[in-house]
């Protein structure tokens, strides 16, 4: 491309009206990425401790889950809980987003959904699932915990 | 790597020129219109210009000239038909991409309607984009009918009703661009990734049954670039002006790639 770095270059992203289709399709992406990232450590955290000792699993729990008194470190522990249940409530959503979107997108592969309402109505499906998945989920953990 | 923010030189100066009506009417509108001037070496600003809608037609276009022929003769865009079918007044107007002439001023919502040059592409002047490297890309997909049999002696190649059939939905494609500028996976790489339009130039040619290079056609598509930088977004079926679906046509195509495959 005969480029010119004279000319400038048109305002888009700043400027494009969004609608469900385009902002469903960005968060397939970041929960993507959310979970490769923030899952993965976790999750291998959560191995690896349950697979070395008791001591090491403790660790994990006190830090994760539940706060131990007895600890030097137990209101930093107790924070790090508070962030540790946004974070998970966050995987969760994540988890159900990326699941319902890439559902969709398996439909879109197959030529199908293309009508605009249909993929409109799609696209705002999975995240209505997403969130109502999300919410039943942990008020069941809330429920038994 | 996708480059989200606008390069220094294309940063935009909110306050230019405004523009007030002296109209005494009490339907009134500004248009907050992208200008650059590329004699005078300055950064694209806004300038603003009230219009009295009751003394204006009722499409974005009929706004924009008058404002030319009557308040800033220097407003640059490109327009020819105003009944949408040359594509030329393609621009993105409250936020999305249209043809000013088939757009009506009713239609865009909100105070200040803002009207900006397609997204991402470089800008000659004010509203017009320069769409060199859009029409290379066309060339590239060779958009004429290739065949390797003879030509029936004395008549042209037929074609079945039914087979016609199969490029409605397509040709009626402008090439006007306000899908492949729609599209984020073209804003980030329309070095190597063709964008809807021209891909739904290229199953055009796919999905006719007179053409006899289709395999060809594939081999040069089959690329994770040029073909499959799609990542169905739907921002082109949303915005074309002609109500066509390039993101239908493209997934037609992945189709074909996987079903010679297996």
């Amino acid at each position: 491309m005969a480029h010119n770095p004279a000319r400038p270059l048109s305002p888009h992203l700043s400027i494009y009206k969004w609608g469900p289709h385009m902002l469903v399709s960005i968060l397939h992406r970041a929960t993507g990425t959310a979970l490769a990232i923030g899952g993965g450590v976790i999750f291998a955290w959560w191995l690896t401790a349950a697979a070395m000792s008791p001591a090491a699993y403790n660790i994990f729990y006190h830090w994760v889950v539940q706060a131990d008194p007895a600890s030097l470190h137990a209101s930093t522990q107790r924070l790090a809980n508070i962030l540790a249940k946004i974070v998970g409530v966050g995987l969760t959503w994540s988890f159900f987003q990326h699941m319902a979107s890439g559902i969709r997108h398996f439909v879109l592969d197959t030529g199908a959904g293309y009508e605009l309402k249909t993929n409109r109505l799609g696209s705002i499906l999975t995240l209505a699932f997403s969130i109502v998945a999300t919410i039943l989920f942990w008020a069941v953990i809330a429920g038994k915990y | 790597m996708a480059e989200f923010s606008l390069p220094k030189n294309s940063k935009i100066k909110s306050r230019g020129q405004s523009y007030k009506s002296t109209s005494e009417g009490k339907n009134k509108r500004t248009f907050k219109v992208y200008r650059y001037d590329p004699d005078s070496g300055e950064n694209p600003r806004y300038d603003r210009y009230e219009l009295d809608l009751d003394q204006t037609g009722p499409m974005v276009l009929d706004a924009l000239i008058k404002i030319k022929n009557e308040v800033d003769p220097t407003l640059t865009f490109r327009r020819s038909c105003r009944e949408g079918i040359c594509g030329s007044c393609a621009m993105n107007m409250d936020g999305k991409n249209g043809l000013a002439c088939t757009t009506s001023i009713e239609d865009c919502k909100g105070g200040e309607l803002q009207i900006t040059p397609l997204p991402h592409q470089e800008v000659v002047k004010d509203l017009v984009p320069d769409l060199t490297h859009f029409y290379a890309q066309y060339a590239s997909i060779k958009p004429w009918l290739q065949t390797a049999t003879p030509a029936p002696a004395g008549k042209e190649r037929l074609q079945s009703p039914e087979d016609r059939e199969k490029l409605d939905g397509l040709y009626e494609c402008i090439l006007c661009a306000c899908c492949s500028t729609s599209c984020p996976s073209y804003w980030w790489n329309s070095d190597r990734f063709l964008g809807p339009a021209i891909l739904l130039q290229a199953y055009r040619w796919l999905a006719d049954s007179r053409d006899e290079m289709t395999g060809e056609r594939l081999d040069e598509l089959e690329d994770p670039f040029r073909l499959y930088r799609c990542h169905t977004i739907m921002n082109c079926a949303n915005t074309c002006p002609k109500g066509l679906n390039p993101a239908k046509a493209i997934a037609e195509i992945k189709k074909m790639q996987v079903e010679r495959a297996v």
